[in-house]
C-alpha cells in the first residue's frame, strides 16, 4: 500500500507538484495520468526515493521515503522514464548489475534470470549488446530489470513512450500480466491506455490531483453535453425554433434545413435522457426522421475539462 | 553487523567491476595510457643516457605533471556520463548507498593508474639492464608516491565528475583543483610568512618530495589519506544534494 499524503515538491521558485492525496491499494494497477509537466515524473521520483519531498510525506507499506530509503528500494521495482541501459553492456550482463545490487547471485540469479526471460520475452536478445537493441526490446529490458527481484510494489514512468503501435499493444499487455500479482503505478499521458490497462486512475494537472477514481466512479460525476444528429425530411423552421422555445434545456448547434429536408445536431446535457420527447415532438410536428443518433460525452471530453479548461496549460 | 559490511563491499565490487569493463570496454582506457606512456617515455629516454644516473628520477619528476591532465581525463566522465545518460536514476534507486557508488568509482580510476605506472616499469628494466648501484628502495617509494598522488587526484576528479553533467567541465574543474594543489609548494616563496607552514603542510609536492627521498613517514601518509577521504567525501556530499535540489 502507497500513501501519498499532502505532497509537495518545489524546484526552487516552480511548484511541480502541490499537496497531491492518494492512495495504491496492494494488489492494484493504479493509472497516472495527466498531460507532460503535470509533475507526474516528479512524484514517482519522490516514491522511489530518487528526491526528497519539499512537503508532505509518502509511505509504502507504512515506511516513511525519507527515512526508510534503503528498505523501500528493496521493495520496488521502477522504470524511470528515460529508461536508464548502458549501452555498452550485454542484455544478460545489465541484468546481472541490477541483481548484484539486489545480492540476487549465482543459483537466485539464475532463476531470476530466466523467470525475467520468460516473463519478458527476451530470449533472443539475451547476449546483444544493449545499445543495438530496438526501442521496444530496450522497454522489455528495462521491465526486466525492475521485476528481477520479483518486487511486490512496480513503478512505470511512461512504459509505452516511443514504441510502435505493436509494441505499445505488447507492453500493456505484459504490465496487465504483472498487475495480476503486484501493485503497480503506471504513468501515461494517453488516457485510452490508462483506462485500457489500469483498474483506477489519478490524473494530475499543474500538480495537483483533479481527479481520482474508476471511469464509471469518475464519469458518474461529470456533467457533459449529449449530442443528437437527425437527418430529418418535411420540418419547417417555426417547428425548430418551436423545439428550442419547449425544451429550454435543448440547443441547435448545426441547422442545414433546405425546404425542411436536411440535417439538425442538437445538443443537452447528459443528466437527462431526451430522445422520447423529441422523438414525440416531432412525429407532432409532422417531422419525417431519417436518421437519430446520439453521441454520448466520454471521458476524453472529461480529460480535456479537467486539463484544460480548469486552467491548464493556459494558466 | 559484519554481514551487512561485507556486502557493502561486494556493492563496491560491482561498481569497481563495472566501471574498469566500461575503461577496457571502450577505447578510453587506451588513448590515455598510450598518451602517458609515450609523454612519460619521451622524458625519460630523451635524458636518460646523458644525466648518466642510475635512477628513475626524471621519471618520478615529470609524472606529476602529466596527472594533471591525465587523471581528469580518465575521472571526468565516471559520474557525469552517469548523469548525462540518465543511469544516475537507476543507481540511486537501487539499493546502493552513495558511498558504495564513490568509492567503487574511484578505485577503478586508482586501478588504472596503477596499470599506467605498470606499464613504466620498463624504463626500471631498462635501467636494471644498463646500471649499476641502483637503490630499489627509493624506486619503490618513488612509485608508492605517484600512486598516492594518482590516489589525491583521482578522488578530486570523481568529486568534480559529480558537480557537472558535462565531462568537459568535470574535467576543466579538476584540472584546476589538482593544479593548484600541484603549484601550492612553488609559490611558497610569495606567501606570508605566517602561512607558509600551512601551505606546505596542504601541498602535494611536499609531502610527494619526502616519500620520493624514501621518508616514508606517517605524517605523509595521513596527509594522503585524508586528502582521499575529504574529496571522496565531498562527492557523496553532492551525489545526496540531487534530492534536494
Amino acid at each position: 500500500m502507497i500513501h501519498v499524503e499532502n505532497l509537495s515538491k518545489h524546484f526552487g521558485e516552480v511548484n511541480a507538484i502541490q499537496e497531491i492525496d492518494f492512495t495504491v491499494n496492494d494488489g492494484e494497477i493504479l493509472g497516472f495520468l495527466g498531460p507532460n509537466g503535470a509533475g507526474k515524473t516528479t512524484t514517482l521520483r519522490i516514491i522511489t526515493t530518487f528526491l526528497t519531498p519539499s512537503g508532505g510525506r509518502v509511505t509504502v507499506d507504512d515506511l516513511d521515503v525519507a527515512e526508510h530509503s534503503a528498505e523501500i528500494r528493496k521493495r520496488i521495482g521502477y522504470l524511470p522514464e528515460l529508461n536508464p541501459l548502458y549501452d555498452e553492456m550485454l542484455v544478460y550482463e545489465q541484468l546481472r548489475f541490477v541483481a548484484e545490487s539486489r545480492n540476487i547471485v549465482g543459483r537466485w540469479f539464475t532463476e531470476a534470470l530466466h523467470r525475467v526471460i520468460d516473463v519478458c520475452g527476451i530470449k533472443e536478445v539475451i547476449h546483444r549488446p544493449v545499445g543495438e537493441l530496438s526501442k521496444g526490446y530496450r522497454q522489455r529490458v528495462g521491465l526486466a530489470m525492475a521485476i528481477i527481484h520479483d518486487p511486490d510494489i512496480l513503478i512505470l514512468d511512461e512504459p509505452s513512450a516511443g514504441l510502435d503501435p505493436n509494441q505499445i499493444v505488447e507492453i500493456r499487455e505484459l504490465i496487465k500480466q504483472l498487475g495480476r500479482e503486484k501493485t503497480v503505478i503506471m504513468s501515461s499521458h494517453i488516457l485510452q491506455e490508462v483506462q485500457e490497462v489500469a483498474d483506477r486512475m489519478v490524473i494530475l494537472n499543474n500538480g495537483q490531483v483533479v481527479a481520482d477514481g474508476t471511469t464509471a466512479e469518475l464519469m458518474a460525476g461529470f456533467e457533459g453535453k449529449a449530442s443528437l444528429n437527425l437527418d430529418v425530411k418535411s420540418a419547417s423552421e417555426a417547428s425548430v425554433t418551436g423545439l428550442t422555445r419547449k425544451f429550454t434545456d435543448i440547443k441547435v448547434r448545426e441547422n442545414s434545413l433546405h425546404d425542411g429536408h436536411g440535417h439538425l445536431l442538437l445538443e443537452y446535457s447528459t443528466g437527462h435522457d431526451l430522445r422520447e420527447q423529441i422523438f414525440h415532438y416531432a412525429v407532432e410536428s409532422g417531422w419525417i426522421i431519417l436518421e437519430m443518433s446520439r453521441t454520448q460525452a466520454k471521458l476524453e471530453d472529461l480529460f480535456r475539462k479537467l486539463t484544460i479548461e480548469n486552467g491548464g496549460p493556459h494558466a | 553487523m559484519p554481514d551487512s559490511l561485507q556486502l557493502q563491499w561486494r556493492h563496491v565490487g560491482l561498481i569497481f567491476r563495472k566501471e574498469l569493463a566500461a575503461y577496457f570496454n571502450s577505447t578510453v582506457a587506451y588513448i590515455t595510457l598510450v598518451v602517458f606512456l609515450a609523454i612519460t617515455g619521451w622524458f625519460f629516454s630523451s635524458s636518460f643516457f646523458i644525466i648518466n644516473e642510475s635512477d628513475l628520477r626524471i621519471l618520478f619528476g615529470v609524472a606529476p605533471i602529466i596527472f594533471l591532465f591525465f587523471i581528469p581525463a580518465i575521472t571526468m566522465g565516471l559520474v557525469a556520463r552517469e548523469k548525462s545518460g540518465g543511469t544516475m536514476e537507476l543507481l540511486v534507486t537501487l539499493p546502493l548507498a552513495d558511498w558504495e557508488i564513490v568509492v567503487g568509482k574511484f578505485l577503478a580510476a586508482v586501478t588504472l593508474i596503477a596499470v599506467a605506472l605498470g606499464f613504466t616499469l620498463f624504463h626500471f628494466l631498462t635501467l636494471l639492464g644498463v646500471a649499476t648501484n641502483i637503490d630499489i628502495g627509493a624506486i619503490i617509494a618513488g612509485y608508492l608516491g605517484l600512486l598516492l598522488v594518482g590516489g589525491v587526484y583521482a578522488a578530486a576528479g570523481v568529486f568534480c565528475s559529480s558537480l557537472s553533467s558535462n565531462q568537459i567541465t568535470a574535467f576543466i574543474l579538476s584540472f584546476l583543483i589538482v593544479f593548484v594543489f600541484f603549484m601550492l609548494d612553488k609559490m611558497l616563496m610569495f606567501m606570508p610568512g605566517f602561512m607558509t607552514a600551512f601551505i606546505q603542510y596542504i601541498s602535494i609536492e611536499y609531502h610527494l618530495g619526502n616519500i620520493s627521498r624514501g621518508v616514508i613517514d606517517s605524517r605523509n601518509l595521513v596527509y594522503f589519506g585524508s586528502m582521499i577521504g575529504l574529496f571522496l567525501l565531498l562527492a557523496i556530499r553532492v551525489l545526496e544534494m540531487r534530492k534536494w535540489r
